[in-house]
């Protein structure tokens, strides 16, 4: 298939189960019918399972090592919800 | 009075739940406090207003616990150490914490020592604001970071000596002593946490480096046996020994020796030994410094690291928290985590320090008949995952 813009061959990607042509010149994007709605859908639901980390925090978990809690690498309601009565024990030997 | 107690409450040391808020000791009303100062907080209370010449000075009780005292006049507080400190020990700890090279990282002492009747140690130091311990959220991670990169760069050979070793491992080693000592019934509990610790090297465990190689045919002859007893008296014995002749466990560390194992000594550093919340406070508005001197000496650094890092790795501290405290510590030209992945470098210190506070919390429970809590719960479930964790890997 050819950019119907640059003429330039175009080469299909697969991204989420939806296929999508690329133009290897212009960098242009064809979508089928129906693809764009797909996407959409994949983002919306991407949106809710993981919702987007604070501005200035990095993106993937720091590491931990491998008797670290089960929770390490998992997301959902983590940020500023330390376990319950912790306070004092950052506080002691 | 009473206007200063809230923030004074607060200070330093005094933080496990139900340990009270800063007291005001007088002397005239000593009865009516039906012993609610110890001795010690009294003594100290009477040293400190001899230093300020002020026979009636109002004098706070700040922490009042048997491993260490600390009352407040004014700008001044006073901190009695543990029973069996080394005198000379503490000398050089605060001839380092007087040092220019550490200068804007230890709090320095404002004045000499002097000993209580009963013989304890006594040093004293310009009052700071510590950390708030009802607002966690805000606690200075970068900070501590910063600071503690900047006490690992510090160059040893400038500093007074002979530096004693950092007591980190010692005190580990008196949690584990303090639990067997408590002989708990057995249980799923105490049996993880001292199997995490019987797979620990050696180093990390404060045992004398030069039986280093028969303590490892003995660990690896223990691993996952239920009872270690003998191996406890052994420790105990070796810590009794080691009072009577005035030194701590790791004092005679060969720095040249490394097995691979863990922490050959090769790089040894300045080390605070006992990182926590408690132990910054605000020398100015915004000048944070590093205090406690009793466990500073020359270690392996990533032990300054291991606290935090152990709470992150049992879930407690959030990874925003524990990213701020790494980050800042490498940026400010920290080397104890290594590069990429801390986990190589913090693993053994962290397993460590996590069997050390599910040991204390143990005990500590045991002892007021309690349950434990949340969050000891947390650190006695990692001990659990260490040891499982141990038995897979063989």
């Amino acid at each position: 298939m050819q950019c119907p813009k640059c003429h330039a061959p175009m080469h299909t990607y697969n991204r989420n189960g939806v296929q999508i042509e690329q133009c290897s010149g212009c960098r242009g994007i064809f979508l089928d019918y129906g693809e764009l709605e797909a996407l959409t859908r994949l983002e919306s639901q991407w949106t809710q399972a993981a919702p987007p980390a604070p501005p200035g925090a990095p993106q993937a978990y720091p590491a931990a090592p491998a008797w670290g809690a089960p929770q390490h690498g998992h997301h959902g309601g983590h940020h500023g919800h330390h376990k319950r009565g912790f306070g004092h024990m950052l506080f002691s030997s | 009075m009473e206007p200063a107690r809230g923030c004074i409450a607060r200070h330093q040391e005094a933080r496990s739940p139900g340990t009270p808020p800063g007291k005001s000791y007088d002397p005239g009303a000593a009865d009516d406090m039906g012993g609610a100062v110890s001795q010690t907080a009294a003594q100290l209370a009477t040293a400190l207003r001899r230093a300020r010449r002020d026979a009636t000075a109002e004098v706070t009780v700040l922490a009042d616990r048997p491993d260490g005292t600390v009352v407040r006049c004014g700008h001044i507080v006073a901190k009695a150490h543990p029973p069996g400190t080394d005198p000379a020990e503490l000398a050089v700890r605060l001839g380092v914490a007087a040092h220019p090279r550490c200068a804007g990282i230890l709090l320095p002492p404002v004045d000499g020592m002097a000993a209580l009747p009963d013989g304890r140690q006594v040093t004293l130091w310009p009052y700071g604001e510590p950390v708030a311990p009802d607002a966690p959220d805000a606690a200075p991670w970068a900070e501590a970071g910063k600071l503690l990169a900047r006490l690992h760069s510090v160059p040893i050979a400038e500093l007074p000596g002979p530096l004693p070793a950092m007591r980190g491992p010692a005190k580990a080693a008196r949690a584990i002593a303090r639990l067997r000592a408590a002989a708990l019934p057995d249980s799923v509990a105490t049996r993880a946490v001292l199997r995490a610790w019987a797979g620990l090297p050696g180093w990390a465990r404060g045992v004398d480096r030069m039986d280093r190689g028969v303590d490892r045919m003995d660990r690896l002859d223990r691993v996952g046996r239920p009872d270690h007893r003998d191996r406890a008296d052994r420790v105990e014995g070796q810590d009794r020994a080691d009072r009577l002749e005035g030194r701590e466990h790791g004092d005679r560390v060969d720095p040249r020796e490394g097995d691979g194992v863990g922490f050959g000594g090769e790089d040894n550093r300045l080390c605070h030994g006992d990182l926590h919340l408690g132990q910054l406070i605000r020398h100015r508005a915004t000048d944070w410094r590093l205090i406690d001197i009793d466990d500073l000496g020359l270690g392996d650094p990533a032990w300054d690291l291991a606290r935090p890092a152990a709470w992150y790795a049992a879930g407690l501290l959030a990874a925003e928290d524990w990213e701020r405290f790494l980050g800042a510590y490498r940026a400010a030209g920290g080397s104890a985590a290594g590069e990429g992945d801390p986990w190589p470098r913090l693993d053994v210190p962290a397993r460590a320090l996590t069997v050390q506070t599910a040991a204390l919390a143990l005990a500590k429970a045991a002892a007021a008949g309690r349950a434990l809590d949340e969050a000891e719960e947390a650190m006695v479930e990692a001990s659990v995952r260490i040891a499982h964790f141990m038995e897979a890997a063989g």
